[in-house]
């Protein structure tokens, strides 16, 4: 099995904040990531792909066609957005990383036609970043 | 679906490569140059990998609130600018091989109240790295 991994960034703003909290609650759970008016970072994301080579091309999954997958289900849907505001599918849920990858790999699961899904990863900064994979262990409450 | 987190940490650190149960020239064979008298030094990078629910209320599987400090406690003030081979108990009987370093830094993350570790990765420079998951 050969596994594939293609990388895009996007830019988006955030914050932190659960409405059943009080503002001293927020303040002390999400620290300066509560802040109301939000934050951003430049999100990068590593999207890989397991499968065997087809013999005819000698690839898993051709790389445009999940650059252009990457395009419309993540970048167009979250590049230069708010978080929190104008992406339906984080609707309700922090926008952590572990949320966002979840959401991406939910997104990106049924249009992976050749190989599948193996692991997403998704960095808010350099240091910090949550991986989300098909495993059972550590499901999502 | 399975979802871990990542936090990356830096320490720098100075150490020896040298075993007792060796002699010189076996332990300058096997070392090299790691093996010199008085040390030398990496700006090691830590990865701290943690999983576990996410828990609904805060979209989180740890808070990096509770993750930082309990990391700063176990191994980054006890490893930071320090001599592994004397300022580190462990090491003063273990050498401070980076795969022992990950073992130890493991034992010192395993209790981590607030999710489970799932892996300690070390990048001892930009060409080494190493990995521990417990087993």
């Amino acid at each position: 099995m050969i596994r594939i991994t293609r990388k895009v960034e996007f830019s988006a703003a955030h914050f932190y904040q659960n409405p059943q909290f009080s503002a001293e609650e927020n303040k002390r759970v999400f620290g300066k990531c509560s802040n109301t008016h939000g934050h951003g970072h430049n999100y990068s994301l590593e999207v890989t792909i397991a499968g065997e080579p087809d013999p005819a091309t000698g690839m898993v999954l051709d790389l445009k066609e999940l650059k252009d997958i990457l395009q419309w289900e993540v970048v167009d849907r979250m590049d230069h957005r708010h978080l929190n505001y104008e992406v339906p599918e984080l609707a309700g849920k922090i926008p952590t990383c572990e949320n966002i990858a979840a959401v991406i790999w939910t997104l990106l699961e049924p249009k992976i036609r050749k190989g599948k899904l193996d692991r997403v990863r998704v960095y808010e900064s350099d240091d910090l970043f949550a991986d989300c994979t098909a495993g059972g262990d550590g499901v999502r409450k | 679906m399975k979802i871990s987190l990542t936090r990356r940490y830096k320490f720098a650190a100075s150490h020896r490569l040298h075993s007792p149960d060796l002699n010189e020239e076996e332990n300058q064979r096997i070392y090299g140059k790691c093996n010199n008298p008085f040390g030398h030094g990496h700006n090691y990078t830590l990865e701290v990998t943690v999983t576990g629910p996410v828990d609904a209320a805060t979209g989180m599987i740890a808070n990096l609130g509770d993750l930082d400090p309990f990391v700063e406690r176990e191994v980054i003030e006890a490893f930071d600018y320090k001599y592994l081979n004397e300022d580190v108990t462990e090491f003063q009987s273990l050498v401070p091989t980076t795969e022992n370093v990950c073992r130890e830094i493991y034992r010192r993350l395993e209790s981590f109240p607030a999710a489970r570790l799932e892996r300690v990765r070390i990048e001892e420079t930009s060409k080494n790295s190493f990995e521990y998951d417990g087993r």
